[in-house]
């Protein structure tokens, strides 16, 4: 009787731990199954590589919003990366136990807070303040036209807010993973604290800060919410850091409300392209992860 | 301390570039909290004064723009996504722990496929949630779809908490059970499992803040209507919904204000909790092994 409840459950635990593989495959299956169909039938060059977005007219070209995604992302790398990584540098080696905890908490929290409350954020404090920017910069000649706030550069500096967390978190545990000795050794060869930390022990938790990075990219190329409410969403090439740009996320909670047909499956595989972009992305953090294991 | 603090001076004086890189570091760190504290305060600032009692009133109207209705799906979702996702995942955590050996390959396949799922960006959750559960299965834009969908996106989550948690225990405690003769089962959920608790607890936890927070997930499954939902099988929106739908259609931004200190104050008081619950954690593993 005991050994049966000891099989049947041990079957449970097995079934239970299936369910994440099963997860995966339906995701795959489901989002392949109708995405590709519509490919085919637009084209793959046609979807991947059109530059004008007319569902109207049944025009379905995608580049636009794969180069939006990528500018959004790469601005957020740009202002997220250093500033996160200098502050992990902070939170490893230079902040006092006292104020650690509450630090620590902090950065917990900027990763809990919705993505929401930072869309909300972002337009009604980041928005006027790059209208006024780019209105400044065209009064002194330097730009053609102003634009209106929602841009390429709200959304980047939003979303470089919003990968700190991420990059933060997993840059810290990969300095505190150094051995001490690295450090000590450079302080004994009579470096500074600086130089022993940036030209030592960075240098040795290379791995893990760019796997950090790499899913700070992750974090950014898949946010949506934050960046429908400061990006502007013009399906339209990219014009500038000041003018409107749609993403990849955008582009389907945007027309998915209303959409049918072709234009729906159009909207589907623009998902399956998303998807494709974070498995790449999780292979190469698993990848980095495996390395900076065996390092 | 002031002589070290001289000390310290003297060799930034010999080099300039190490006060530079410490200067930049410093800043960073105080652009990073200051970002932090001024969105917290902002928010706090401007939608204290806007936070009136027809705000939670019993029936959502155009008028009233109620947040009640919300609140209350908001509940209901995070109850029965936790009731769904909680079960498989610390099930999923007993197996790779406790059953599957060192060596396994079919452990690999389970840590890939969740390593995948943790990385899926929510509106691929929707758009999946919304052909599979919503269209394949006929549920149409219900509660449950939402849950199902959102009940996935937590699952990797709850299982590596409840993994960490579980590895935690010390081995001695199961080969203690082990030698009073009682069996893997029993030593797994009288034994291993109670203590635990706090790890799993902190997990699904931080599983809570990220149903309350979540939006795009379930704009698709669980739709926007702003009611009470009369059963599971009927549509109803969240408060990040809810709050989603308040600024884009910027018609009442003050209640948006509104609107975002509550779900502010909820993820704090939801993050502080995981904090305390961690801490606890801790404290029991050091008498644990002493």
């Amino acid at each position: 009787m005991k050994a049966w409840n000891e099989k049947i459950m041990r079957g449970v635990f097995f079934i239970a731990a299936c369910t994440s593989v099963l997860a995966v495959a339906l995701i795959c299956a489901f989002l392949f199954a109708n995405g590709i169909p519509a490919m085919k039938e637009i084209g793959f060059l046609k979807f991947l590589n059109g530059t004008t977005w007319r569902p109207n007219n049944d025009i379905y070209g995608i580049f636009p919003m794969i180069l939006g995604s990528i500018y959004v992302t790469a601005g957020a790398i740009i202002i997220g990366v250093p500033i996160g990584i200098l502050t992990s540098v902070f939170m490893a080696k230079y902040c006092p136990k006292k104020i650690y905890p509450v630090l620590k908490g902090a950065t917990e929290l900027l990763a809990g807070i919705p993505s929401v409350v930072y869309g909300f954020f972002g337009l009604v404090v980041l928005v006027p303040i790059v209208r006024q920017i780019g209105r400044s910069l065209k009064e002194a000649d330097i730009l053609k036209s102003a634009g209106n706030g929602s841009s390429i550069l709200t959304a980047s500096l939003l979303l470089g807010m919003m990968i700190l967390p991420t990059i933060i978190g997993v840059t810290e545990s990969a300095i505190r993973a150094v051995p001490a000795h690295y450090y000590e050794g450079a302080l004994a060869l009579g470096a500074t604290h600086e130089r022993s930390i940036f030209r030592v022990v960075l240098p040795a938790a290379k791995s893990g800060v760019v796997a950090g990075v790499v899913l700070g990219v992750g974090r950014a190329i898949g946010e949506t919410m934050a960046v429908i409410m400061v990006a502007g969403n013009q399906p339209r090439m990219p014009q500038g850091i000041f003018k409107g740009v749609r993403t990849m996320t955008a582009n389907i909670v945007i027309e998915m409300g209303y959409a049918a047909g072709l234009h729906r499956e159009a909207l589907i595989a623009t998902a399956v392209v998303l998807f494709v972009f974070i498995l790449i992305i999780n292979f190469c953090v698993a990848l980095l992860n495996r390395r900076s294991q065996h390092e | 301390m002031s002589k070290k603090m001289k000390q310290k001076l003297i060799s930034y004086k010999n080099a300039p570039l190490s006060a530079l890189m410490a200067v930049l570091v410093l800043l960073a760190t105080v652009a990073t909290f200051a970002v932090l504290l001024f969105l917290i305060a902002y928010i706090l600032i401007n939608g204290i004064p806007h936070i009136s009692l027809d705000l939670f009133s019993p029936n959502y109207t155009t008028d009233n723009v109620s947040l009640l209705p919300a609140l209350f799906n908001t509940i209901i979702m995070t109850g029965l996504s936790l009731v769904i996702a909680v079960p498989f995942g610390i099930f999923s955590a007993i197996f790779l722990v406790e059953y599957a050996g060192r060596g396994n390959r079919f452990i690999n396949v389970i840590r890939l496929t969740t390593e995948t799922l943790s990385g899926i960006p929510s509106i691929v959750y929707g758009l999946f949630g919304m052909l599979f559960f919503v269209i394949t299965l006929g549920w149409g834009m219900s509660i449950l779809a939402g849950a199902f969908t959102l009940a996935i996106m937590i699952l990797p989550l709850i299982m590596r908490t409840t993994e960490e948690a579980l590895k935690s225990v010390p081995d001695s405690f199961r080969e203690g059970s082990f030698g009073l003769g009682a069996g893997k089962l029993r030593t797994v959920f009288r034994i291993v499992l109670p203590s635990a608790v706090p790890g799993i607890l902190a997990g699904v936890i931080l599983a809570i803040g990220r149903i309350v927070g979540e939006t795009a997930a379930l704009i698709y499954t669980a739709g926007t209507v702003a009611e009470v939902p009369k059963n599971i099988m009927s549509s109803g929106r969240t408060l990040a919904v809810h709050m989603y739908n308040l600024a884009s259609e910027g018609l009442h931004m003050d209640k948006a204000y509104a609107t975002a200190v509550i779900l502010l104050v909820v993820v704090i008081l939801i993050n502080m909790l995981s904090g305390w619950v961690a801490k606890k954690l801790t404290k029991g593993n050091g008498n644990g092994e002493n």
